[in-house]
């Protein structure tokens, strides 16, 4: 029996339609009920703000103390390892002299307590990301609150975000954080090789209702708040007081500010 | 058929031996996994069920894992109401494991000793994906609780 084209066709034509069907008709059945009644809600305790900022109150930061504390309480919540070399080096919050920190406005003759500081710095949540732009997973992304936040999950180590923050504030785990964390957090999840951290203005207990863990315990250095809430302290200091913030002539538009007159809220 | 017997007895052979298996379990009852649901968390629960009917977690556990990731992570959506309406705090440590651990567990999970070995599946997870060899990688950044039944 030989048949022509026109056959064959229709015949399968008719065997891809009945394939089709009935595969259909199968999880029809099975019914897929990935789509459960349910929803999502944000939690009733969570602090809520429309653009969080930090102002560093260099003022504060007089000792190695000062800013050993506030490096110390960060890295150990968030189960940030040491590996004891500076190539290896992930840090969250750290410290860096004013030539390094204010690029922009090096001038030899500065007054000195400025020259000689060090700098607390981290991550300035910009307005702007370069890094989120530079994401190709989106694993890094802006948060409506204007966190710049890292979804762990997604990223895939390509390091392009590191290159675009003009910052330095990520670090890659080039090795296994595990053994390295002097003290497991529970409470945090670690990170594995291959990915990029980087501070996360505290997102997990600014959902429980509590301030990030640095400024609690920077004794005042550190204020925290809604920059777009006129009344907020944040907004108060910015506003009256002479702040600067690192590069601004880059345009990302970062959220942390420096009070540095010098005086008590200078 | 050139040395058509050999041909086909090989074959014969060949088949034979890749159906082994397959002829040697015909006919034995599969044990299916063996999960444990009796720990204390949950023996002290009245209503007896996860944050979904139980089909309906058995099936789709790993979607509503990552719809609470994608949530949690990323949208800031803490709380997932079930379709009861009953809330649940979107936790993988704090929630699934709350019920999901043994004491055994809880007693090694410390905290405070950094372990590189602590990326072991909980025992409810590892009995059905060990026995399905279906592997995941949760545990090498979350951790079970330190004390689960807060």
């Amino acid at each position: 029996m030989s048949i022509n084209r026109r056959q064959f066709l229709r015949r399968a034509g008719m065997v891809a339609a009945l394939g089709l069907g009935g595969s259909f008709i199968v999880t029809g059945f099975r019914g897929k009920k990935v789509e459960a009644a349910s929803e999502y809600q944000t939690g009733q305790q969570g602090l809520k703000a429309k653009h969080w900022a930090m102002v560093v109150d260099m003022s504060k930061f007089k000792t190695e103390d000062d800013f050993n504390r506030v490096k110390e309480v960060c890295h150990s919540i968030h189960n940030v390892p040491d590996f004891g070399n500076p190539k290896d080096e992930i840090k969250w919050i750290w410290k860096d002299d004013y030539e390094h920190t204010f690029t922009g406005q090096q001038n030899k003759y500065l007054e000195e307590h400025l020259i000689d500081a060090p700098f607390m710095v981290l991550c300035n949540h910009c307005e702007n990301p370069p890094c989120v732009k530079a994401c190709p997973t989106q694993a890094t992304f802006k948060r409506p609150d204007g966190i710049v936040a890292m979804d762990f999950h997604r990223c895939i180590g390509c390091r392009f975000c590191m290159a675009a923050c003009p910052f330095g504030a990520r670090s890659f785990n080039f090795r296994d954080p595990r053994p390295f964390i002097k003290e497991i957090q529970p409470d945090f999840p670690t990170r594995t090789k291959g990915v990029v951290e980087k501070c996360n203005f505290c997102v997990e207990r600014l959902a429980e209702g509590l301030m990030p863990a640095c400024v609690e315990n920077s004794k005042g250095g550190l204020i925290f708040g809604d920059l777009d809430d006129p009344n907020s302290e944040v907004r108060e200091i910015i506003g009256t007081k002479f702040t600067i913030r690192r590069k601004p002539e880059l345009g990302t538009q970062p959220s942390v500010y420096y009070l540095v007159g010098g005086d008590e809220h200078a | 058929m050139y040395k058509g017997g050999k041909i086909i007895v090989s074959l014969i052979i060949f088949v034979a031996f890749l159906s082994f298996p397959f002829f040697y379990n015909m006919g034995k009852a599969n044990a299916g996994p063996d999960v444990d649901l009796n720990t204390p968390a949950i023996q002290q629960l009245t209503d007896k069920q996860c944050v979904e009917s139980p089909e309906f977690m058995r099936a789709n556990h790993m979607q509503l894992l990552n719809q609470w990731r994608e949530e949690s992570v990323r949208n800031g959506q803490t709380v997932y109401i079930n379709s009861q309406g009953k809330p649940f705090e979107i936790s993988l440590q704090d929630t699934c494991l709350k019920c999901h651990s043994t004491e055994a567990e809880k007693a090694a999970q410390t905290g405070g000793v950094s372990n590189p070995a602590t990326n072991v599946a909980p025992a409810f997870c590892a009995s059905c994906h060990n026995y399905s060899a279906v592997e995941v990688t949760c545990w090498s950044c979350h951790f079970e609780p330190k004390e689960a039944t807060k």
